[in-house]
């Protein structure tokens, strides 16, 4: 057998080099949550937003941009014969499930330090906020990849996967959402940051990607059998 | 007396109610060439998926390499070549990446593996071709790579669905001293112009429509 960690570089080495090559994923991601947030300023006709409505609105933005990357996360696997590839390798499947869901959190990361600034520049009056809402938003993406990792390896070998990923994933990531918001509110919060409670939604969110990203390593062996 | 490299007995599988082999049984020393034929739908490419891990059967049984199939698939994962009617070549990586990227999967790092990738694109004379992207290159061009591929990691049997595809009399040539009769590795070959194989292989079987046994 190929060490895992081994089969873990290769696959995530592999995905950032044909990424950074054709940009299929990012540039799509970023531009979709700027334009959603030009949206949001004339559409709320507002030039500031705190609280649950500041929350709500980046949480949902960052969450839609991120199903645009999910839809494409194993296309290349599935229309150019890497699942067969990978799984004629002597390697533990789960190098796949954590390298690409590794590769989804980059992908998140990288979109969001381009457009959490466009956000704080259109609805914030500081960037006060920004160092511990990258927590959040780290823990939230890490939950978001284990989950939008499982549910893209089931929808990929659909025809209707642009439709079956968001209808599938979007109730399994309503305890993030909820827990992601709960933790932003109080940051976004009129007169700065405040903590309220922000302990306890980290809990939840850490909760959450253990969670699924013990889901994703039990099962994602026999998600790739015919 | 040594185990059969592929043994199968009453293999069986369907595809919802549609059958797609209906209890194959063939056996294959170690060493030894397969030629598999029928027509269309016959089932040749699912009897190879299977061979190689990637398909369950529905019933029957399957030994390769020594390892029961599909509950020791793991076993012989890394001691199988397969080239199917796909390159199984990633379109935005260069030929050289796509065969690291493979190597990095079978274990071979390093000078070792560098030293294999050169050697194989200059068997199939790819080597002038090889960095570039897949996508850029002719379809023959991706089945020398394919080739490259299949035996890599040193397989100890082949799958070969229609290994001839897309390669000119040179490519053909080149292809056989990897993947031909010469290579000492236990073949299955598949293929629609049995003519141009019966010569090198030591066995038939012939698929009739539904996977059934025509003559073996």
């Amino acid at each position: 057998m190929t060490p895992s960690r081994a089969a873990f570089a290769a696959i995530l080495a592999k995905d950032l080099r044909a990424e950074l090559r054709t940009l299929q994923s990012l540039p799509a991601m970023a531009l979709f949550a700027v334009t959603t947030f030009v949206i949001f300023r004339f559409g709320l006709d507002r030039t500031q937003l705190s609280g649950s409505l500041a929350a709500g609105v980046l949480w949902a933005t960052l969450l839609f941009a991120a199903i645009l990357g999910i839809n494409r996360l194993f296309v290349a696997e599935r229309e150019e014969g890497g699942f067969d590839a990978i799984r004629l390798a002597p390697i533990d499947r789960s190098a796949l499930f954590a390298a690409k869901a590794t590769a989804l959190v980059a992908y998140l990361v990288a979109v969001e330090l381009v457009v959490v600034p466009v956000f704080a520049l259109f609805f914030l009056d500081s960037a006060a906020p920004l160092p511990p809402l990258a927590l959040v938003l780290l823990l939230a993406d890490l939950g978001l990849a284990a989950t939008g990792t499982l549910i893209s390896s089931m929808a990929v070998n659909s025809r209707a996967r642009d439709l079956l990923t968001p209808l599938v994933l979007l109730p399994l990531v309503v305890p993030l959402s909820i827990a992601a918001t709960g933790a932003l509110e109080p940051l976004l919060a009129v007169g700065g940051p405040g903590y309220h409670r922000f302990g306890t939604w980290l809990a939840v969110l850490g909760l959450y990607d253990l969670i699924f990203l013990l889901v994703g390593y039990a099962v994602f062996d026999f998600l790739l059998e015919d | 007396m040594t185990e059969p490299a592929v043994a199968v007995a009453g293999l069986r599988r369907d595809y919802d109610e549609r059958p797609a082999l209906g209890g194959v049984d063939v056996s294959l020393r170690q060493g030894e060439s397969l030629l598999v034929v029928g027509p269309n739908g016959a089932g040749k490419t699912t009897l190879l998926r299977i061979l190689a891990t990637l398909l369950r059967p529905s019933s029957g049984e399957v030994r390769v390499l020594g390892a029961q199939l599909p509950a020791e698939a793991w076993k012989v994962r890394g001691r199988i070549g397969l080239l199917g009617h796909e390159p199984l070549l990633y379109r935005d990586l260069s030929g050289r990446e796509n065969l690291r990227f493979q190597a990095r999967l079978h274990g071979l790092r390093g000078e070792a593996a560098e030293a294999r990738i050169s050697e194989l694109l200059a068997a199939v004379e790819m080597d002038r071709r090889a960095d570039d992207r897949v996508t850029e290159l002719s379809a023959g061009m991706r089945q020398r790579l394919a080739v490259c591929r299949c035996v890599l990691h040193e397989p100890e049997l082949l799958l070969l669905d229609e290994p001839d595809s897309n390669l000119d009399a040179s490519g053909r040539a080149l292809a056989g001293e990897l993947i031909g009769s010469r290579s000492d590795r236990t073949r299955v070959l598949v293929s629609h112009d049995p003519e141009r194989y019966r010569r090198e292989a030591d066995r038939t079987l012939e698929l009739g429509p539904g996977g059934r046994v025509a003559a073996a």
